[in-house]
């Protein structure tokens, strides 16, 4: 933030990415952002803005700032692997042969 | 972080730009969806800037009407379904900004646009909450043609928005069925409660069918929004969809639908011309309730300077602390 905000108004509060773990077990996904003045806002917020139905067992929030993202541009290079053999639709399995 | 990176450092040479737009077009019609950091035409962002932002603007305002009825719910059970139901409007709202924003537009800007009145939202929350019954026709009829219109966004090309609306559509189907209870309890009741039940259809009627925005026919949006796949349906589609679900409603509940020239054709129902006039009047700012709800809004807006102030110094004490301790 920066360090003498206009009063009352919010163009400098931080953006933040938040995250939901629907029910033990499952990762935490992402659902969305909000802002907020700090963390602690930034949780009751995504309380209510993204769990008003019971969907969250564990709530992360993260200073949007500090996500590091793959650059769009570079997709093709930075994913584009052509190595089917990865894959296991890649090798033919004999008829017969079962448990492969 | 989607509003970070969106400033192309260098301008793009003709070539450059009819290989991405070419590219763009492809990936659309393809079905592929469109985020916030690929690269899209500026007449696609724009499109959707306005698109989302007035769609955020209207579940803002649309928590007036309902909201002039919070301390007035016929019961506790009704009061906590009103409660909840004008807290999911404030929370799609909040979604569809965060959405716009991605587009590279910032929260405050939108704030400013709708609270100087630049900025439209949908023409239906101009009209006034008279009675009990109107909160059931709202949620019956105006939530129930806004999810007709909701649904197919799911599928929206871009992809912040189509996420936004399959949160909001899942949330928003108790909306209608609280909605046609209200309706169905009124219609069922005292010949004064009836009565009320009708005359909250004959208002809400009209207004809920200009929701889906002018005739095909002079739509200047229709041909691009289809095309870049953000609209699904055109808005007689659309209307003539929703006609026919709600008709046999009406007729369960024992009302009449306020239309002379409603009448079967064996697949349809075919309806009237509702009144554009007045839809073009409402939308440009005088509608029964236009200065009302933009004052309450500014007024909340004002109100709340307080809250945000304290919010910021509290956040700062809290910081400078940290940094001592």
């Amino acid at each position: 933030m920066n360090a003498s905000p206009e009063p009352g108004q919010r163009s400098t509060w931080p953006l933040w990415e938040v995250f939901v773990r629907s029910r033990s077990g499952l990762a935490h996904q992402h659902v969305g952002s909000l802002h907020a003045v700090d963390a602690e806002m930034a949780i009751a917020n995504a309380r209510d803005v993204y769990t008003r139905r019971g969907e969250g067992a564990s709530l992360w929030v993260v200073p949007a700032t500090s996500i590091v993202a793959s650059d769009p541009d570079d997709k093709e290079s930075f994913f584009g692997l052509d190595e089917e053999f990865r894959h296991p639709s890649h090798y033919v399995v004999p008829d017969g042969v079962v448990g492969i | 972080m989607y509003t970070q990176g969106l400033d192309q450092a260098e301008p793009l040479g003709d070539e450059d730009l009819s290989r991405l737009s070419e590219r763009f077009e492809a990936k659309v019609a393809a079905e592929d969806k469109v985020e916030p950091t690929d690269w899209m035409p500026d007449a696609y962002r724009t499109l959707l800037v306005r698109q989302i932002a007035q769609h955020a603007h209207s579940e803002i305002v649309g928590m007036l009407p309902e909201g002039n009825w919070l301390s007035r719910a016929p019961s506790l059970r009704r009061k906590g379904i009103l409660l909840a139901k004008v807290q999911d409007e404030a929370g799609h709202g909040l979604y569809l900004y965060c959405a716009a924003e991605t587009l590279g537009i910032s929260r405050d800007e939108m704030v400013e646009q709708l609270l100087a009145g630049t900025a439209k939202y949908s023409s239906i929350f101009n009209y006034p909450t008279l009675t009990w019954a109107d909160c059931g026709a709202i949620g019956w009829l105006v939530d129930g043609a806004a999810i007709m219109n909701q649904v197919p966004l799911c599928r929206c090309s871009y992809g912040p928005y189509a996420r936004a609306m399959v949160r909001i559509c899942r949330e928003e189907s108790f909306h209608q069925r609280q909605g046609f209870e209200i309706m169905t309890v009124l219609s069922q009741g005292t010949p004064e409660q009836k009565a009320m039940a009708q005359d909250a259809l004959d208002r809400w009627w009209w207004p809920s069918l200009m929701m889906f925005g002018p005739p095909d026919a002079q739509s200047t949006h229709n041909d691009r929004s289809m095309r870049w796949k953000v609209k699904r349906f055109t808005n007689d589609e659309l209307r003539q969809k929703f006609v026919d679900m709600t008709v046999p409603q009406a007729h369960f509940l024992g009302l009449t639908v306020p239309d002379p020239d409603l009448s079967y054709n064996g697949e349809h129902w075919v309806f009237g011309e509702p009144d554009w006039s007045e839809f073009k009047r409402v939308l440009s700012g005088d509608g029964p309730c236009n200065r009302e709800r933009l004052a309450a809004r500014n007024k909340a807006h004002d109100d709340g300077a307080w809250v945000r102030e304290a919010a910021v110094a509290h956040a700062e004490k809290k910081r400078s602390r940290e940094r001592v301790a």
